[in-house]
């Protein structure tokens, strides 16, 4: 590990938001949310990182701000050695040629006015506006091809897709510039289960064809464990835990992390219903008002007087995981 | 005799492209106490089908066969018949909490007129009782929050008012269409042990409707899986999860992610969910099955017993043991 330099590092990355409040007068100074609040990691080339926590736990604002769709508040974004965070607009048109995104929601992220063609096309023609014409219906072709879209479907709109293809469509795009990460934000969570993994499946086919780096973000840790070489938790926008798929599986080291894990219904009758469940009491709290200290503590059934009081700091765990946990 | 029974239910609607037969021939029985499954993915036919049983079906539809409550038919029944039984004897929660809770009224509101409706209760009896009933689901200071707007509450929080409301009569039949897939795999657990929990203490009979077959697996002792409109196995939830007979029930299981296989790959079903305006004269399946031949797409399979697991019926030409092989592929 140590010999390798990470394609995008990640540091100490805070997004906040303010917020006006409810019923506030015009001169009450407004809220601050903190949605992402302190996140480091490393991603290596051709290496998929794993992103999961609840709604509202901050992952898809970290995936946007790394792509600067909401400006980081402060921290470090270095990519392949040069900081993202300090780059014009002009140096972000050429990092987003080597970074794409593909969305949630795969119909609401397609233009309804373009047919498939332009839609995947488009990148191309923002990015290398040398290509001719015909390459780039060379190259669309080829790439619908490549996601296991029939060539004559070319010249339709998106509402003549299902859901499952529409993704597809969404991958082509992102593909098309042969980036070198792909940001996956919730790719499957919209679609039925046997789509789901048509979909996975792609996608781990084309990153092994292609050295991609993926960061795959997810709110179930079922999904995950099947793409991710790393993983990390988190929750109201801190991170819980990083680790390697396997540590982190059979061993999970924060209490955050293995009620997740339990909460997750497996299809096996006599396994499911003798299963201990660790359900997590209560809802998650407010990230206006995040609790002092862990801002797991209030739900945490091992929670310490002292868990409220000290700094949390991701520390290693051991070689192949790090966690937040005071207690480990 | 069963609480529940539906006899050869069908769901058409009538489109501007011709009729769109939504759901064909599905039986199956509900005893008290007991819950029941019905898993499928989108198009499937299994919102529908109860949708149907509870009158509410868009004004296009029609329903046809037999849903008998107690021996009364649900599907002929004028709508004041049916407005004195549903909300009342069987209840509904559904999938989306923010859209089926009227914004307008606060939770007080909403949850009280179903008592007064039906029990003749006054106000102040019914808020009483609505609160028990928000204690009973678990929402902290539910003397306080009743009053609130359904905009106040998180998302499971709301699911949690939706179970409240519907069990506010204690009924027979609760019929749960997909209640957790809006919400998170935490909340989900609280949710499906709280269901647990109602069930043993006011001893309701459960409709579980579901894509994620693991959520069956801890809640249901009775399993029917559907597609495009049909049912393509049926039988007790032990024997359809360790002995699936039918291919889609096979190539659901294998394409779940799962925890406690460490494959790494999925073993996905091809093609895409049917399109209900055009489906094959045969099995509804046959496109997509791995074993499928000119037969299967030309002549409809019956639902028939398995043989071996006495419990389990399938809709399938192919003997079981033709199927073994992709089994072993899919892990299962």
């Amino acid at each position: 590990m140590s010999e390798r330099q990470p394609i995008l590092s990640v540091r100490d990355v805070k997004v906040h938001f303010q917020v006006k409040s409810n019923n506030a007068w015009p001169w009450t100074p407004k809220k601050t949310l903190k949605a992402v609040d302190g996140v480091s990691f490393d991603l290596y080339a051709g290496e998929t990182l794993g992103v999961v926590g609840e709604s509202g736990c901050g992952k898809s604002t970290l995936a946007r701000a790394i792509l600067n769709l909401h400006p980081a508040k402060s921290g470090e974004i270095v990519w392949m050695g040069r900081d993202l965070r300090k780059g014009t607009d002009k140096d972000w048109l050429a990092v987003r040629k080597d970074i794409q995104m593909i969305f949630q929601d795969p119909l609401a992220s397609l233009n309804p006015r373009m047919n498939i063609g332009q839609i995947i096309g488009e990148p191309l023609r923002v990015h290398r506006p040398e290509l001719s014409g015909a390459e780039i219906d060379k190259r669309v072709r080829a790439m619908m091809a490549k996601v296991g879209l029939r060539e004559q479907m070319i010249n339709r709109y998106p509402h003549e897709f299902s859901g499952g293809q529409c993704q597809r469509i969404g991958i082509a795009r992102a593909l098309i510039l042969e980036p070198k990460l792909i940001i996956c934000d919730e790719p499957v969570s919209a679609l039925d289960v046997s789509i789901q993994a048509q979909i996975i499946n792609l996608l781990k086919d084309l990153q092994r064809e292609m050295g991609l780096a993926l960061i795959f973000i997810a709110h179930d840790l079922a999904v995950v464990k099947h793409i991710s070489d790393r993983i990390l938790v988190m929750y109201l926008g801190r991170e819980m835990e990083l680790a390697e798929k396997h540590a982190l599986y059979d061993a999970p080291s924060h209490p955050y992390t293995r009620a997740l894990l339990s909460a997750i219904p497996i299809p096996d009758p006599k396994l499911e219903k003798n299963k201990q469940i660790q359900i997590l009491q209560g809802d998650l709290p407010s990230p206006m008002n995040p609790p002092s200290g862990c801002v797991f503590r209030t739900r945490c059934p091992q929670a310490q007087e002292r868990c409220g009081k000290e700094d949390i700091v991701l520390h290693a765990v051991s070689d192949k995981s790090q966690s937040s946990c005071l207690l480990v | 005799m069963s609480l529940l029974q539906v006899k050869n239910l069908g769901v058409q609607f009538q489109t501007p492209d011709g009729y769109v037969y939504a759901v064909n021939g599905v039986n199956f029985e509900l005893e008290k106490g007991k819950t029941l499954g019905i898993v499928g993915e989108s198009g499937s036919g299994k919102s529908q089908s109860v949708l149907a049983m509870m009158g509410l079906l868009a004004k296009n539809g029609k329903a046809t066969g037999e849903a008998l409550y107690n021996g009364q038919n649900l599907l002929t029944m004028s709508p004041k018949q049916l407005n004195g039984i549903r909300g009342d004897r069987v209840s509904m929660i559904f999938q989306d909490p923010m859209t089926s809770l009227n914004p307008y009224l606060t939770v007080e509101r909403q949850m009280t007129e179903v008592l007064q409706l039906h029990k003749g209760m006054t106000r102040r009896e019914a808020k009483k009782r609505a609160i028990e009933l928000l204690e009973a689901v678990r929402i902290p200071e539910a003397a306080r929050r009743i009053d609130m707007y359904p905009h106040e509450f998180s998302g499971g929080m709301r699911q949690r008012v939706m179970i409240a409301m519907a069990l506010l009569c204690e009924p027979e039949v609760l019929i749960a269409d997909e209640p957790t897939t809006a919400l998170d795999v935490t909340v989900q657990a609280q949710i499906l042990s709280l269901l647990k929990d109602l069930q043993r203490d006011f001893g309701t009979a459960i409709i579980m409707i579901t894509h994620d077959l693991g959520v069956v697996a801890g809640l249901c002792e009775n399993v029917m899986v559907m597609y495009g409109g049909r049912v393509m196995e049926y039988g007790k939830s032990d024997d359809l999860f360790y002995h699936p007979t039918h291919p889609y029930t096979i190539g659901l299981l294998g394409a779940l992610p799962r925890l406690d296989h460490d494959g790494d790959t999925l073993v996905s079903i091809p093609g895409n969910p049917p399109n209900m305006a055009h489906m094959p004269k045969g099995c509804p399946f046959s496109e997509r099955c791995a074993h499928a031949n000119a037969h299967c797409a030309e002549v409809l399979p019956l639902l028939e017993a398995a043989g071996n697991h006495s419990s389990v019926l399938r809709a399938c030409h192919k003997p079981v043991a033709e199927l073994q092989i992709i089994k072993e592929k899919a892990h299962v």
